[in-house]
């Protein structure tokens, strides 16, 4: 067993980590219920954007409306734009993002290329030897569209100068505070549903379609939505995780508190039998050496 | 016979519920949107969407946007700034136009990011001025129907 010095460093030590991790919970306390409220904002108008978007690609002869719409014959390369954090200390929530990424991607057909967005999901690929062609980190805390719109608009020029002949956005899906799910969604070209997995913020979409008449015509229409409203796929996924980041350390930060509370209390427990048995030993040899004396 | 009108900006929604007709500013001139009108799509221009339903009339100021018309459904997808007319701040519009017109008369090189802001948020500024001079005394609150 421990001496007691070493047992009252120890408990020492856990008292200052619980500490931090506390601190560290409040943090996010605080940062979450603002992810939350800018990601709730912003939902109804990409769900409705996405919406509008599957809406003209389920018209008649989409492969001619528009080249961001169209299927490719061969598909040679693909595109991932994959959302972490920043930093650790999420629990697993950078972790889980890579892992899905690797399970969905890294026995596919074509080469992937990566576009990193967070440093933690960038150090991760890159140990895993990915190809990352672009990194995007220290993002602002509830960005405005403006603040990310290139990543959206990177992807969508890899995919019209035939960099990529698919893309994908991987992110973290906030549904509540316990609850964040990883998600794939297929960004370019637009996939139907049926066709494969669209994943919609947690909303789901309705309505079948005949043709459109378009104002002012077609392509000018087109030209201006589809890659601005794929860019805000891409805002909103950033938004999503943001979220999910916060809630995910907070419960993290919440659970290590509480095995903090817990060992303290065990180590306490030890630490007092420690030094009960000290003083009784003590006892023992006075009470000896009083005997020895008496007896003589 | 109603059609679901929906308003949503970047930020909020707008407006929902069921109403007899949408007007809406049109690239192409107003258009007036009635329950199975044809399947449209179509960008808007600075103005405003009326919605009337029941007699009274609703006016929301929208900042340009999209607009996506189905038989049963009219999607509004407005730029930021868009609010009902009864909403518009009248003083803090009077203030933006300020601040926007002293920024443009210093003139300001043309083409960086800062002055087509400024130059955006005049034009808010005066569409929101303007609407609530044309329409404020008209315009009157339809209660949202449940979703």
């Amino acid at each position: 067993m421990a001496s007691a010095r070493e047992m009252r460093l120890r408990i020492k030590s856990v008292k200052n980590i619980s500490q931090v991790t506390r601190a560290l919970e409040t943090v996010s306390a605080s940062k979450v219920r603002k992810a939350i409220n800018a990601v709730t904002a912003t939902r109804a108008y990409a769900t409705k954007a996405w919406q509008v978007l599957r809406h003209v690609a389920e018209q008649p002869g989409r492969d001619s409306l528009h080249p961001l719409l169209a299927q490719r014959k061969s598909v040679n390369n693909t595109l991932v734009v994959v959302i972490t954090g920043d930093r650790g200390l999420a629990g697993a929530y950078n972790s889980n993002v890579i892992r899905f990424v690797s399970q969905r991607f890294d026995s596919n057909a074509v080469p992937v290329k990566y576009i990193a967005v967070g440093r933690k999901g960038r150090d991760l690929m890159l140990r895993r030897g990915k190809k990352v062609i672009a990194e995007f980190s220290n993002l602002p805390a509830a960005p405005t569209f403006g603040d990310v719109s290139t990543i959206g608009r990177l992807a969508v020029d890899e995919f019209s100068k035939g960099a990529a002949d698919e893309v994908y956005l991987v992110y973290t899906d906030f549904v509540n505070m316990g609850r964040q799910i990883t998600t794939v969604k297929k960004l370019l070209p637009l996939e139907l549903e049926g066709e494969g997995l669209v994943e919609d913020f947690g909303n789901k979409s309705t309505g079948p379609t005949a043709a459109y008449e378009y104002e002012p015509d077609m392509r000018v229409i087109l030209d201006e939505i589809i890659p601005r409203f794929t860019a805000l796929q891409v805002y909103q996924a950033i938004l999503e995780s943001q979220a999910s980041e916060h809630a995910a350390r907070m419960i993290a930060m919440r659970n290590a508190t509480d095995n903090a509370k817990e060992l303290v209390g065990a180590l306490q427990l030890a630490y007092n039998k420690v030094r009960q048995q000290g003083i009784t030993n003590d006892i023992l040899d006075i009470v000896g050496g009083a005997e020895a004396l008496s007896a003589k | 016979m109603t059609i679901r009108c929906e308003i949503i900006s970047q930020d909020r929604t707008v407006f929902t519920g069921d109403v007899d007709i949408v007007v809406l500013p049109g690239a192409a001139g107003e258009m007036g949107i009635l329950p199975k009108h044809a399947p449209v799509l179509t960008t808007l221009k600075y103005g405003v969407v009326k919605i009337r339903k029941g007699g009274k009339e609703e006016i929301f100021a929208v900042a340009g946007g999209v607009a996506e018309v189905q038989p049963d459904i009219v999607t509004i997808l407005a730029d930021r700034g868009s609010e009902n007319i009864q909403d518009i701040d009248l003083e803090r519009a009077e203030a933006a136009k300020k601040r926007a017109e002293e920024y443009l008369a210093k003139s300001a090189p043309a083409d960086t990011d800062h002055y087509l802001i400024m130059e955006a948020a005049l034009r808010r500024a005066n569409l929101r001025l303007d609407v609530v001079r044309r329409y404020r005394k008209s315009g009157m609150r339809i209660p949202p129907s449940d979703n």
